[in-house]
């Protein structure tokens, strides 16, 4: 977008500023005219006598501990004689005096108008002097309506003090309103329910076990969140699969974001350390390398292998299968890891630093895992092949097939390198990560609602938007490069259309909720769903931007698109991941996380994400405009530093989340050697039958 | 749908839309890309030296920061002459058998663009110094340091490259800096990238959006300092006092104060190596196609700066000078 062209040396914001003075004063005299008629109605109606409704009105009005107050005053008062009533009119006569000269301040706004005629308005001289003219006059106005409001206010007072005096007349005069009716009024006012109305006097009794009352709350340091609901009995052994699944991700993302971490205060503090194993352009792959292919990867994977036989209301095909596929992952990005790190590496695409003969044990693993789940689905107990299990084996075929394209080593020389890159950088992202993680919520977001998802058809438009135009979009990573101008132009226009799958699917998500908002409150899963759609609208969108020819300028080559994939793999992906997990472990171990360090987790989460990724968008879109002015290039590394150091404060936060994040998975896993009183005394019954009397 | 309910029909389909669009948009372009652009006509395959310097830089991941592609737009003008081209990547080939074909075309711009620092900055000692310690040279850098591409030892045996390091740079050590084989392989790659020309008469293409160069150009105004900052600062220092050992100081210079005129130009234009105490100087003027407004901007900044009291130069004279030392050359 071009910044808009306003600027106060330009002589364009006159007439605006002229208008908004004038629409000021305006406003001002119509205030000003409506004050002084009230005023006038008021004077008119000076002397009215106190209406039979108006007391009754009144009357209406008293509480019962005034209507007593009265009835007393009445028992006394027998003998007394009220006393004569007189109103001053001194402050009428002031303000008639002062009623003519109101409409002058209404003229002289009138002439301000008119001298504004438009030919002249562009000369300086003539707007000062309207501007001159103006100010005073706007002031004069604005004193005398607060002298009008004032006055009115004055008046109104006296006023109502006149008729007060008139209705403690009505009131004291025993036959007007006689006792019975201030003793019925009473009896009314005083009427309050007895709270059994509706329940009766029976005790009560919860026949159906819906109520679960917490007998001894304590402080509520965060709010009562609902327990997962009891599900079905997993298989033991496949519940001990998936949860393998997702602790090797939870440890690659300790060690994954603790690597980020430390590259993101090498920013600012190059020289920590001079290890060439821990070097700034070696860590960097390890630490996206280790959170795609380590955390998101599994995570996603040990999930599939919960939905998968879920959804086809089977058992799975092989659980061995599933082990092996487990091992060859966690091998590759061990292996993967500790390569880089010894500085052999594939070349310089992003994301594919692995070697091939790295990513083969990835590939075999996902082959491994497609065999699984398609024998799975093949033997499903539904007619139907429920749309997570769409997205799902997609995005493991196409994840194959990305790395086939982008690893065989018998191809892309020169530019076919740079084509494939942009192709497989961008495939891994949407077709892999973003594939699956969408299966995953349309399982477990209707699954957490309660409810079906909003649309199925959506669901299907969506996939099949997302296929046709996010293929597309991979050298939108390269524009404006040597690679041909047309592929470019292809990819931006892909870029565009992923508007359709993001929206559809952004609609579906957001209207299941409908109906269900209420439960988020009670959920802590829910939250993590939230903010995961949110970002899923938001990053896509933004990605959607940053491929236009103009924003490339602005923001490529910048820590813009380090922000971006910030906000999309984790603001999305992990997200996701997170609300799947919460939802998911404690089915399979029967025990909860605290809602407090689940609650720590979240904010942490989507605070830091906010401090990492906002400052860094800020600083780059300064940079790129840096580097557009043809300035010096050094100037812009001092420029950044600043947001650097917010983006180490904002990774900071996210890494302590995770911190808080393994803790939590440590408590949804660990048998607690605490003993539950209720558990244990129906097993000490079980086990020891009663004695017999 | 029947297909929807059909698992084998569902996902043939969906991966055969994806192979299908995959072959065109990705594999297709790809292979014509790699089949149907050659090298240009000078173009040489690197030196032994430089390909394993090629190897150092892959290895070190320096591609996370650097990248190699000059696009073709007016703000990628510092980093080339003329925009990237297929041809320019078409020497590039796998590395072997296990690795890829490393363009290092790059996505991030943390440091500068590569492409042409052969031309930009050829002086090896230079490179020696900015890669053991960057903030050496370049103050507010946040690039990495390589210290152990690098021995220290107690005295240099012959033969060994020694890097005048300054002590506050040093790390704490004392000894002798000398360079390893992988740091003067590094930087014998980085001496060899360098933007070729272009053939004969053949344009290059030009660079878009070039709306807000051309207003700079006629505005009148060249900032003497930013040319400064941009083109001489990481050899003679933001304090003009160079680099002891390694960079002659401008602050008191004698050239820069003195009345020599046409040495002074002369050596902004084509460079200068005339003193074995210091490293050789390319020819920065030269290699950015400096006008005579820019010239006689950066000569009256430096002739101002730092303390020095220099006589203020006027454009004439310098076009003056510019012409007279173009005559010599091109009749060399």
């Amino acid at each position: 977008m071009n910044p808009s062209g306003f600027s106060f040396h330009a002589s364009q914001w006159q007439p605006w500023a002229i208008l908004i003075l004038l629409l000021v004063v305006l406003g001002l005299a119509l205030l000003a005219r409506n004050g002084v008629q009230r005023l006038r109605r008021m004077v008119a109606h000076q002397h009215d006598p106190i209406t039979r409704d108006e007391i009754r009105e009144q009357v209406d009005e008293l509480s019962a501990e005034q209507i007593d107050e009265l009835l007393s005053m009445r028992e006394q008062r027998k003998k007394d004689s009220p006393n004569d009533s007189t109103s001053s009119n001194t402050l009428r006569h002031l303000l008639l005096l002062l009623l003519p000269l109101l409409p002058t301040g209404e003229l002289l706004a009138q002439d301000g108008v008119k001298t504004s005629v438009t030919a002249l308005f562009r000369q300086p001289g003539i707007i000062i002097t309207i501007v001159l003219i103006l100010l005073p006059v706007l002031a004069g106005m604005f004193i005398m309506y607060k002298r009008i409001s004032r006055l009115l206010q004055s008046y109104g007072e006296a006023e109502r003090r006149a008729k007060a005096k008139q209705l403690a007349e009505a009131l004291a005069d025993p036959d007007d309103i006689t006792a019975a009716d201030l003793q019925r009024r009473k009896a009314a006012l005083s009427y309050h329910l007895h709270n059994d109305e509706l329940s009766g006097n029976q005790p009560a009794e919860d026949n159906k076990g819906l109520v679960h009352i917490n007998a001894h709350p304590g402080l509520p340091v965060v709010p009562l969140k609902k327990k997962a609901a009891p599900r079905p009995r997993i298989q033991p052994a496949l519940s001990r699969l998936i949860l393998s699944y997702l602790v090797c991700a939870t440890a690659w993302l300790i060690l994954g974001t603790t690597v980020g971490e430390y590259l993101g205060i090498k920013f600012v503090a190059p020289d920590a350390d001079h290890l060439p194993w821990l070097s700034f352009g070696r860590l960097r792959p390890v630490h996206t390398n280790a959170v795609f292919w380590g955390w998101a990867s599994l995570a996603m994977l040990g999930l599939g292998y919960y939905i998968v036989p879920r959804v086809s209301n089977t058992s799975l095909y092989s659980i061995r299968n599933g082990w092996y596929a487990l091992a060859f992952i966690n091998s590759a990005v061990l292996a993967g890891s500790l390569s880089l790190m010894a500085g052999i590496n594939n070349g310089g695409g992003e994301y594919r630093e692995y070697t091939w003969p790295v990513m083969l044990l990835f590939a075999i693993g996902l082959v491994l895992t497609l065999h699984n789940f398609l024998h799975t689905i093949a033997r499903r107990g539904t007619k139907e092949i429920y749309i997570s299990n769409w997205y799902i084996v997609s995005a493991i075929m196409f994840g194959i097939v990305i790395t086939i394209v982008a690893y065989i080593p018998w191809w892309q020389n020169g530019l076919g390198e740079t084509i494939v890159q942009g192709y497989y950088m961008h495939q891994g992202v949407g077709m892999w990560f973003m594939l699956f993680t969408l299966g995953i919520v349309y399982y477990f977001l209707p699954q957490q609602l309660n409810k079906p998802i909003y649309s199925y058809s959506l669901g299907i438009l969506a996939f099949w938007s997302q296929i046709f135009f996010y293929t597309t979009i991979g050298t939108h990573h390269f524009v404006f490069s040597a690679i041909p101008w047309w592929l470019q132009t292809v990819a931006i226009v892909g870029s565009v259309g992923m508007i359709i799958p993001v929206l559809a699917g952004t609609t579906n998500f957001i209207m299941s909720f409908r109906g269900a908002w209420d439960k988020v409150r009670d959920s802590y899963t829910l939250p993590f769903f939230l903010t995961g759609i949110v970002f899923y609208f938001s990053g896509s969108l933004q990605g959607t931007a940053e491929a236009f020819r103009f924003t490339n300028q602005v923001w490529h080559f910048t820590d813009f698109t380090v922000a971006h994939s910030h906000l999309t793999m984790y603001g999305i992906i992990s997200f996701f991941a997170w609300a799947a997990i919460y939802a998911v472990v404690p089915r399979l171990t029967g025990r909860e996380a605290p809602t407090l360090t689940i609650g720590i987790h979240f904010w942490l989460a989507l605070i830091g994400l906010l401090v990492y990724t906002l400052p860094l968008m800020i600083g780059s879109t300064l940079r790129g405009l840096h580097w557009m002015e043809g300035k010096p290039f050094v100037e812009s590394v001092s420029l950044m530093i600043p947001y650097w150091i917010w983006r180490a404060i904002g990774g900071s936060m996210m890494w302590a989340a995770h911190l808080v994040f393994a803790y939590n998975m440590y408590r949804m896993m660990k048998k607690r050697r605490q003993v539950t009183i209720s558990k244990t005394a129906i097993r000490q019954l079980v086990m020891e039958p009663a004695p017999l009397n | 749908m029947s297909m929807f309910n059909n698992h084998r029909q569902l996902f043939t389909t969906a991966f055969f839309l994806f192979v299908g669009l995959t072959v065109v948009v990705a594999v297709l372009p790809a292979i014509y890309n790699q089949e149907n652009n050659r090298p240009l006509p000078g173009a040489k395959a690197l030196s032994e030296a430089a390909r394993q310097g090629k190897l150092v830089y892959i290895a070190n991941g320096c591609v996370g920061c650097h990248t190699q592609q000059v696009r073709n737009i007016a703000m990628d003008r510092p980093w080339g002459d003329r925009p990237g081209i297929p041809a320019d990547y078409a020497t590039i080939r796998r590395t072997d058998a296990w690795r890829n074909t490393a363009t290092l075309m790059g996505t991030e711009r943390t440091g500068p663009d590569l492409t042409n620092i052969g031309n930009r900055q050829p002086a090896r000692d230079w490179h020696l110094v900015h890669l053991y310690n960057p903030r050496t040279v370049v103050a507010a850098s946040i690039m990495p340091a390589y210290p152990w591409l690098f021995t220290v030892k107690d005295s240099a045996a012959p033969g060994d490259i020694v890097v005048n390091v300054p002590a506050a740079f040093r790390y704490g050590e004392t000894g002798t800096v000398v360079a390893g084989p992988e740091a003067l392989q590094l930087v014998a790659y980085l001496q060899e990238l360098k933007q070729l020309p272009l053939p004969g008469s053949t344009p290059a293409s030009p660079f878009l959006y070039a709306a807000a160069e051309k207003k700079a150009d006629a505005g009148g105004s060249v900032d003497g300092k930013a040319l400064f900052t941009t083109n001489c600062q990481t050899c003679h220092q933001a304090n003009g006092e160079g680099l002891p050992g390694a960079f002659p100081p401008l602050k008191g210079s004698s050239i820069v104060n003195g009345d020599d005129l046409q040495l002074y130009v002369d050596i902004i234009m084509h460079g200068y190596d005339a003193r074995p105490e210091f490293g050789a100087m390319p020819p920065v003027g030269t290699n950015m196609n400096f006008t005579e407004k820019e010239v006689t901007a950066l000569i009256n900044y430096e002739r101002s700066s730092w303390g020095n009291n220099g006589k203020p130069v006027t454009e004439e004279e310098v076009k003056k000078v510019l012409s007279f030392i173009q005559l010599k050359t091109g009749t060399k």
